[in-house]
């Protein structure tokens, strides 16, 4: 059987749609990972240590582990429990919150970096904790993280793939529907393959410039 | 609970053999990048840089299901573990290409310079004077992309090799025990991971001492 690559056209609609919902599963997701991984870094900061450890004991496990697995987890997890949730939004959740953790560790040493001197001028001039935390401390640490945490959001649209195995209809479920009635996996693999390095390829410039900008703001 | 266990046993020495085998193959193949990525010549340059780009900019599900489904279609027959295996591999050798090109032009410049000066070849440079260092300095970061390779061989479950995802994934399905079964089999991917990470100190201990 050799390749034919003009059985594509016709399913193209299919795939494109597809592309639309991993794009839009990965910006749900990254918007998740990244208040999710402030609120896991100032926990781990400041929280006090009773409220600290299951936390830890959580973001010991989510990074110790395939989020593969930790997808059937969230999925099969929420329906015994007997929350019915739609596949998106457990696809959502399972690769917010994996990643979550990830930036948590990020925003940690971003919120360490700022120097110790700034809280206090804060405080004197009357801010609250929370406040002096909210408006001096965390947007210096989002400014100084931001190159790591866009490598894990470009890692994080690759991710999205995996939710296709929990039956999410994005990118690569849209191919696998096209070849299960073409069987021609070859070409639309390839095909998906190429769309994600060209998202892949925007999210990449993007970082640059949000880099460049953050740099010019110093 | 005692019922399933031999089976995750089992399965978690399939994770096992499929992280040792693409562990294996990545750093042979991050090597053999690095290499090109470092070359004389533009042309193979060019071929580091492409072999970087496109495996690290596609998502490695993909490059398995084009391999093991695809495959066929161009005259590649591999079963599932062996495709694991290959994908897997290549996938790695890419993230490991840029490690060992890091670690390589960390080096200072000058003692490059410094031991051509003194008549030593080009290869005799990297091989006596370049490498050793660099290795020291490169056992840390490969470790790191070690420990994310051994979680994404979960992804073989999807082409079915029973692996300790897979094996979750169908007790989960049978059992309705979703967190148990979680459990089991994330506490055995930290193991594994543990003892990964064990080996990676001790050998970057190792290195520094010498």
């Amino acid at each position: 059987m050799g390749l034919d690559f003009t059985v594509i056209p016709q399913y193209l609609d299919i795939i494109l749609w597809g592309a639309l919902w991993t794009i839009l599963i990965t910006l749900g997701a990254a918007a998740v990972s990244f208040i999710g991984g402030m609120i896991l870094a100032v926990i781990a900061l400041y929280a006090p240590k009773l409220v600290r450890l299951p936390f830890r004991a959580f973001a010991f496990l989510f990074m110790g582990t395939p989020l593969l697995l930790q997808l059937f987890l969230i999925y099969f997890g929420l329906v015994q429990v007997g929350i019915d949730v739609p596949a998106v939004m457990a696809g959502i959740i399972g690769l917010g919150l994996h990643f979550a953790v990830y930036n948590s560790e990020l925003f940690q040493t971003g919120i360490l970096a700022v120097d110790k001197g700034q809280i206090e001028a804060a405080r004197t001039l009357g801010l609250g904790r929370m406040q002096a935390l909210r408006k001096v401390v965390v947007p210096q640490a989002i400014r100084d993280v931001i190159p790591p945490v866009g490598n894990n959001m470009i890692a994080l649209l690759k991710d999205s793939a995996l939710v296709s195995v929990i039956g999410v209809s994005e990118l690569t479920l849209s191919a696998q529907r096209a070849i299960g009635s073409t069987y021609r996996p070859f070409e639309f693999y390839v095909l998906v393959a190429v769309i994600y390095y060209i998202i892949n390829l925007f999210m990449e410039a993007a970082q640059r410039r949000v880099e460049r900008r953050v740099q010019a703001s110093r | 609970m005692q019922k399933v266990f031999p089976f995750f046993l089992e399965a978690a020495w399939i994770t096992v053999l499929l992280s040792v085998l693409t562990t294996i193959l990545g750093l042979i193949l991050g090597a053999v990048g690095a290499s090109a990525r470092l070359s004389r010549f533009a042309l193979i340059r060019f071929l580091g840089a492409a072999y970087v780009s496109v495996f690290r900019g596609t998502p490695a599900l993909i490059q398995l299901f084009i391999l093991y489904f695809g495959g066929p279609q161009i005259g590649i027959q591999l079963d599932a573990f062996q495709a694991g295996v290959i994908g897997l591999g290549i996938n790695a050798g890419a993230y490991m290409t840029e490690t060992m090109r890091g670690a390589i032009i960390a080096i200072d410049k000058g003692q490059i310079e410094a031991a051509r000066t003194v008549g030593l070849s080009r290869f005799q440079t990297m091989r006596y004077v370049v490498l050793p260092q660099a290795m020291r300095l490169m056992i840390r970061p490969l470790g790191v992309n070690i420990n994310a390779m051994i979680k994404a061989t979960a992804l073989v479950a999807a082409i079915s090799v029973v692996e300790l995802t897979y094996t979750a994934q169908r007790f989960i399905g049978s059992t309705y025990k979703p967190f148990e079964m979680f459990l089991i089999a994330g506490i055995l991917y930290m193991i594994i991971i543990y003892i990964t990470g064990q080996a990676v100190s001790w050998l970057d201990r190792k290195a520094r001492i010498s």
